[in-house]
């Protein structure tokens, strides 16, 4: 099939159409965060005082740790990225295996996190945030909600680096072959990307 | 056109038989021509749906007070068919359907880039329609919102609002996937010889409309998620009893919905470009400035999404920064006008129904065009905002526009979709009496809403009633018309009509094939040599 | 298109200087916010956090190194999302 399969449209592999699909995606992505961002900026820009008390509630120490270990997820999957391309695939799984963990580590952090919120009887809903202030009410709305969305990506991320490890390991990504990893870099960075702007935008209003 | 005929063995897309058979067959089609053809039944489905429900309303307003329904009913009705009409057929209208079915065979390719995806497309609309039309049975009553849904009252009212958004959501999702993979096709797949600047127009305003699908819709797709979220988490964003600023809300919605309205548009004013071309004979005059105004009009109709807000409380410096990005629009559109005339201009025009389409597109799209410009601007806007003006506007631009095209391509196409040939007398005849019923049933809205009768109700002052009864006998006639042109194509594609390959002598790639064509478009992808209108 | 650039190979080590950058960034940031520079913190925030994206995007998402075409697609999508945000406070600033 292979040989006369240059004709058939399913057949036909070609790379760069889906990393430009992929890229057209993030694109997507970037403007789906970016409807949230400008929300964000305007009840901030309206509400400064209230953003600046209510932020006091979040741990730095908790925010500056999930930064530092979605950086940290950021370069293994790009070195595993290097690593398929350079034939190495035990680098490659090894590297992906750590940006899984790192992920997980991500999502345990958060769970603590939003945990000690929700002990404290702050989650959306409850009695406590109904009789919050309005500046304070919108700042943990978005709060949660941004966080929430942005870990739903981590969890779509992690199963497409999921797939990307399995395909790594039984061979079907090699080093000819490999724009399913690197397009689940490339997601999987774009998460990366919107932390780096929730971090400072939650954790470190002044 | 002759080397092609010896190889007539070959099934057509609408014959051949793969895994399955039946309509198996066409549900787990990845063949771009049968995505659009599902496209295309669906959305006349629900098309005409929409347009009993448009026709329920002319009734109750024949005359003043209650004759069908009363108030909540109405709310629901005018809610469920502004749904239905906008997002089940115009905003994906002539770009899933025609695009889908000859925007790859215009580039000489012999597919989408990624066929299975857009069947998933395909898939995700129908989920989507079908959630949203349940909306109008389940639950609590259909949604009475209006189609926009306002904050804060679609976060307050107890209708079914939560369904009718996510099914919006889903369809958003659609639309973004669609335009993902037209853009991905057009730069991976135009056949070897066709550069950017030889691809035929329809091409371009299908690449501009996937930019603005990509760009737009997830602004309003996390905006949906957080009227779903403020409903049911009782989280606060946009209910100013606990902080939120409703006009956010219109902001972002806007900031997708005014691009959605070029989403529309565009693809349809590509199609009319190829019929005008094709119906002069001559090749089209200025093709990079119909290249470069279809991406203008993408790029700043980015920016404009203000105008709909300026009775809303916004602030002044932003009305008239938007008045202005919106004069800005008519610019790039007059250009089209302009291109379409001077194409026209010396050509050997050929008069057939397709033409005829495209000249009552014209019509009716400069009347919207012109209206808009009083909406534009901000001192008359505030004189006939939610009257019956806006309503005679938009339908003026996104009826007479996107439902003109529709229909004008359906007929140039259709020979090369089903390969056969409709009745011209039938067709001529039943676009005079839609054209006629188009312009009774609108043109005296636009009066009405002068006289101040605001839009929305069930209920009117006797004032209006003389205007409004033309108004509804104007729909009657429209619905003729309709009914005739769309029983002249299904008579069409039942009787034995003659089989054609290029019945309008067009240039572009598709009519280059047989009709209808065969399964991967070409037996050899071609290699382009020369400009897409390439007339003598 | 050529193919030839599609293949470029980062060494590790240029992945590990780069997060070394992104995190001596990070705590220059909390370093910055934790001392009082009035309305400059937040402004000062958000510039580091857009040099961090943009190493992001060029090197661990190789922007640098692929086809002109997604740097160029990249940049005009960041900068319509910035005029959305500009032309939308033409209403913040001035209600």
């Amino acid at each position: 099939m292979e040989t006369t399969a240059t004709h058939h449209a399913d057949m036909h592999r070609d790379d760069d159409a889906s990393k430009i699909g992929m890229w057209l995606f993030i694109f997507t992505e970037i403007l789906l965060f970016g409807g949230l961002f400008i929300v964000y900026s305007v009840y901030r820009f309206r509400n400064p005082v209230a953003f600046h008390i209510a932020h006091q509630e979040l741990s730095i120490t908790m925010g500056l740790i999930n930064t530092i270990i979605l950086l940290i997820s950021s370069a293994t999957v790009a070195i595993s990225i290097s690593a398929i391309q350079k034939k190495d695939r035990k680098m490659s799984m090894m590297m992906l295996g750590m940006t899984l963990l790192f992920a997980l580590i991500f999502l345990v952090n958060k769970y603590f996190e939003w945990g000690a919120k929700f002990e404290h009887g702050m989650y959306p809903g409850s009695d406590l945030m109904t009789m919050l202030s309005h500046g304070d009410m919108l700042f943990f709305s978005l709060y949660f909600f941004m966080t929430g969305l942005h870990a739903v990506h981590i969890i779509v991320g992690m199963v497409l680096l999921s797939v990307s490890l399995f395909k790594v390991r039984n061979g079907a990504i090699h080093s000819t072959r490999f724009v399913l990893l690197e397009n689940s870099g490339l997601y999987w960075h774009l998460v990366d990307l919107i932390w780096i702007f929730l971090f400072p935008l939650f954790y470190l209003i002044h | 056109m002759t080397e092609h005929t010896e190889h007539k063995h070959e099934p057509n897309y609408l014959e051949y038989r793969g895994k399955y058979t039946g309509l198996m067959g066409w549900l787990t089609s990845t063949d771009h021509k049968r995505i659009g053809l599902m496209y295309f039944y669906a959305m006349m489905t629900f098309f005409l749906s929409g347009v009993v429900m448009g026709l329920l309303m002319k009734l109750e307003l024949i005359a003043p007070g209650e004759q069908l329904m009363g108030a909540q009913a109405y709310n629901g009705l005018f809610t469920v068919h502004g749904l239905t009409m906008i997002f089940l057929f115009v905003i994906p209208g002539v770009a899933a359907v025609f695009g889908n079915l000859f925007m790859p065979i215009m580039i000489g390719a012999k597919d989408v880039s990624f066929p299975r995806l857009n069947l998933f497309s395909w898939y995700l609309y129908m989920i989507g329609a079908v959630i949203v039309l349940s909306s109008q049975f389940m639950g609590d009553g259909p949604p009475d919102t209006g189609w926009t849904f306002y904050a804060p009252y679609s976060l307050k009212t107890q209708t079914n609002v939560v369904a009718a958004v996510t099914g919006a959501f889903i369809l958003g999702f659609s639309s973004i996937l669609t335009g993902l993979n037209f853009i991905v096709t057009m730069h991976r797949l135009r056949a070897p010889g066709m550069g950017w600047m030889r691809m035929p127009l329809f091409c371009w305003t299908l690449y501009g409309t996937g930019w603005i699908q990509l760009l737009a819709t997830p602004v309003v797709g996390i905006t949906f998620l957080m009227v779903i979220a403020e409903r049911m988490l009782g989280i606060g964003f946009f209910d100013p009893a606990i902080g939120g600023d409703p006009i956010l809300y219109q902001h972002l919605f806007w900031i997708y919905s005014h691009p959605a309205v070029y989403i529309m548009i565009l693809p349809a004013m590509g199609a009319i470009t190829e019929i005008v071309i094709t119906f002069s004979r001559k090749t089209v005059f200025g093709y990079s400035a119909m290249v470069i105004s279809s991406m203008a009009i993408a790029f700043v109709g980015y920016f404009v999404w203000g105008h709909h807000m300026y009775t809303s409380g916004m602030s002044t410096t932003a009305r008239w920064v938007f008045s202005f990005i919106t004069f800005l629009v008519a610019i790039p559109s007059a250009i089209k006008v302009f291109n379409w005339t001077a194409t026209l201009y010396k050509g050997s025009i050929n008069m057939q129904t397709p033409f005829f389409w495209a000249m009552g597109f014209i019509f009716v799209f400069m009347i919207g065009g012109f209206s808009g410009l009083v909406l534009g601007s901000l001192a008359t806007d505030i004189h006939v905002h939610d009257t019956a003006f806006v309503v005679a506007h938009f339908h003026y631009i996104v009826f007479g526009g996107t439902g003109f095209a529709f229909f004008a391509a359906l007929h140039y196409w259709y020979p090369k979709i089903y390969g056969k040939i409709y009745n011209g007398k039938i067709a001529n005849l039943g676009l005079v009496i839609f054209f006629i019923g188009f312009n009774t049933l609108y043109f005296p809205m636009f009066i009405l809403g002068i006289m101040g009768m605001p839009r929305r109700y069930y209920d009117y002052l006797e004032q209006f009633h003389s205007l409004n009864i033309v108004s509804t006998i104007g729909s009657w006639v429209m619905a003729t018309g309709l009914i005739i042109v769309i029983v002249n194509l299904l008579r069409a594609r039942k009787g034995s009509g003659k089989e054609i390959d290029n019945p309008w002598d067009g240039r572009t790639l598709e009519w280059q094939i047989s009709s209808p064509p065969i399964l991967e478009n070409f037996e050899e992808i071609p290699v382009v040599d020369h400009e897409p209108y390439d007339y003598k | 298109m050529s193919k030839d650039n599609h293949h470029h190979i980062v060494e590790y080590k240029n992945h590990i200087l780069v997060l070394f950058l992104l995190i001596a960034l990070t705590v220059i940031t909390v370093a910055i916010t934790s001392v009082e520079l009035g309305p400059y913190n937040t402004a000062a925030a958000m510039v580091i956090a857009s040099i961090k994206a943009a190493i992001v995007l060029m090197y661990f998402m190789h922007l640098r190194f692929d086809q002109k075409i997604y740097r160029f697609m990249a940049t005009i999508v960041i900068l319509i999302f910035f005029a959305v945000i500009i032309v939308t406070f033409f209403d913040y600033l001035y209600r």
